[in-house]
């Protein structure tokens, strides 16, 4: 038998400052949680909440017509201002248009949603999950830009309608107070077609992630109980899936608020929310009232988001 | 909600593509024109192919400034989200306390504002502090939205990694330095270039912040929006959104196949 001479384990090794450092930061992890959330932590609190936190103290400053300058005298007159007729107009115009898109991009969406969960496999599931994302992140200004090429006079649009002799039922639209305008370009119609196509992927998305998780036995159990399919949309899949639904609102709704680009560009003359805050701090320098406008959306987001979480949207984000 | 036996009825399909075939016309759009020989107005049919239109415009020296603008914004935009959103991600991830849902919220808030908010908060706050607006202002901004990219697609990854990789590295006598280089880099570096692809993508195209705090630089998107407004170099215009779009478009696709089906790789579970 021989005998193993086991080797003398060395004295451990000094350890070296780094070594060290993170020991400690191993054994205190308050310490390292500390290093690594403040400097994102410092960031968003004096860039991002820091500005908020301006922008608000601003829509109580004073702003003097005539010398056209703001001083810091605290005042409520800029929300005063807000709620007279032409400003009331303005809010009510853009909140009508949020909600008209909201409505549209669900009744769009819907389908599709429900055709990529249901029916597509293979191939054809990362083609559509492509198809959606693609066009949802491509870039803003070039798709607006695409819509005033496509609704331009003599445009794909026009094109379009006349070859299938729809003209007369174009013109007549047109003629309609709250859809038409002088052309497709200055239409309100036109400015609802863009900004719902510019939002409905926002839509999507969440309404496939909430099918995704109905399971297929409730909708095969509902036809067996002998349901037809209207009935089975309406009493297993659409409850099922409004949470997706309510989820997708809240960016189509929000996005729309906010717009100030798309109605500058397509539609008739008329601000919205968004055109307004522009104008107000842009060429007439009122910063105050262009703040206290601001607040507008986000009490409205605010308060639709305390809705959105009683439907229990924030679990089908 | 699977099943491979039933087919769609027609009705079905016809929406589901239709609905495709929506988004994906102005795209189309965008893509015919570029090549279209006509020098001013939109008419359909175009008038004939051409690929002069791009000579002339990359041969334009606001154009090509505004395209060096908007690549170096992006750059150093997302060098700072990337920064910012992993050390976000790394020390969230693992641990609850006080105030996390509302640090949650303050990283999405950016983008789920309107932008037209984050804006004229950013423009309000630079105003009061005297800084000029330019180049760092656009940048500053840019990077705050782009963090939440970045932190979303690094702490989904930090959450399928099994930290007791990173305690076996230490007790193997590695440094912080060493055990984030060769133990939670290879592990994250997918997610990192992915969500860094869509930060990039997300800043090149930015506009609504971007007109608050540019003061007189003019990124791509501005220059795009300056035509939309007085129109004046149609087929310019033309092929300055064919590029925007390509530009955005390459690291989406690179993200969505870098990120695709990430949960199936060997021993990346817990």
């Amino acid at each position: 038998m021989m005998s193993i001479a086991l080797p003398i384990p060395p004295a451990a090794p000094a350890l070296g400052l780094w070594q060290r450092l993170g020991v400690t930061l191993y054994r205190h992890p308050g310490l390292q949680l500390g290093l690594l959330l403040g400097l994102p932590l410092l960031w968003f609190l004096v860039v991002y909440i820091g500005s908020l936190a301006t922008l608000l103290v601003q829509s109580f400053f004073t702003f003097d017509d005539f010398t056209m300058e703001v001083s810091r005298e605290l005042t409520l007159a800029n929300y005063q201002q807000l709620l007279q007729p032409a400003n009331f107009d303005v809010v009510l115009r853009t909140l009508s248009m949020a909600s008209a898109v909201t409505l549209a991009s669900a009744v769009l969406a819907f389908p599709l949603a429900y055709y990529m969960v249901r029916y597509a496999r293979g191939w054809k599931k990362g083609f559509f999950y492509v198809a959606v994302m693609l066009p949802m992140w491509a870039s803003y200004i070039v798709k607006v830009y695409a819509w005033t090429v496509l609704l331009a006079k003599d445009g794909i649009v026009y094109w379009a309608y006349q070859h299938l002799g729809l003209g007369g039922v174009v013109d007549w639209l047109m003629t309609i107070p709250l859809l038409g305008g002088n052309s497709l370009t200055t239409s309100h119609l036109g400015r609802f077609a863009v900004f719902t196509y510019i939002w409905l992927p926002f839509m999507i998305l969440p309404i496939q992630a909430a099918l995704e998780r109905v399971p297929l036995g409730l909708m095969q159990a509902s036809s067996d109980l002998g349901a037809s399919g209207a009935q089975t949309f309406r009493h297993v899949i659409l409850p099922l899936a409004f949470p997706g639904v309510v989820a997708g609102s809240i960016f189509t709704f929000s996005l729309t608020l906010g717009d100030y680009i798309i109605p500058q560009i397509i539609g008739p003359s008329g601000l919205f929310i968004g055109s307004m805050v522009y104008t107000m701090q842009g060429s007439i320098g009122n910063m105050p009232l262009a703040a206290a406008f601001t607040v507008v959306p986000v009490v409205i987001i605010a308060l639709y988001l305390t809705g959105a979480r009683k439907l229990g949207a924030f679990d089908a984000l | 909600m699977h099943s491979d036996q039933d087919r769609a009825p027609l009705w079905l399909r016809l929406l589901a593509y239709g609905g495709i075939g929506f988004l994906f016309l102005p795209i189309a759009v965008i893509i015919i024109y570029a090549f279209n020989a006509e020098s001013a107005g939109y008419s359909f049919p175009p008038k004939g192919f051409t690929l002069s239109w791009f000579g002339a415009a990359f041969a334009r020296n606001d154009v090509l400034q505004a395209i060096g603008l908007s690549l170096q914004l992006a750059a150093l935009a997302t060098v700072l989200a990337v920064l910012l959103g992993t050390l976000a991600a790394a020390a969230m991830y693992r641990r609850d306390f006080f105030g996390k849902n509302a640090i949650t919220m303050m990283l999405i808030l950016p983008i789920a504002l309107p932008g037209i908010i984050t804006g004229i908060a950013l423009l309000s706050a630079f105003r009061l502090a005297d800084i000029p607006s330019g180049f760092w202002t656009i940048a500053i901004g840019h990077a705050t939205f782009c963090v939440v990219v970045i932190y979303n697609n690094v702490i989904a990854r930090f959450r399928r990694m099994s930290y007791s990789l990173v305690e076996a590295s230490q007790d193997l006598g590695a440094d912080m330095f060493q055990t984030f280089r060769y133990v939670v880099l290879p592990q994250i570096a997918t997610a990192l270039l992915a969500g860094g692809m869509l930060a990039f993508a997300l800043s090149f195209d930015e506009i609504i912040v971007t007109t608050f705090t540019a003061g007189n630089e003019v990124t791509l998107p501005i220059w795009m929006l300056n035509q939309l407004t007085r129109p004046r170099d149609v087929p310019i215009t033309n092929v300055v959104a064919m590029t925007v779009m390509l530009i955005t478009a390459l690291p989406i696709l690179g993200a969505y196949y870098l990120t695709r089906g990430t949960e199936d790789i060997a021993g990346s579970g817990k």
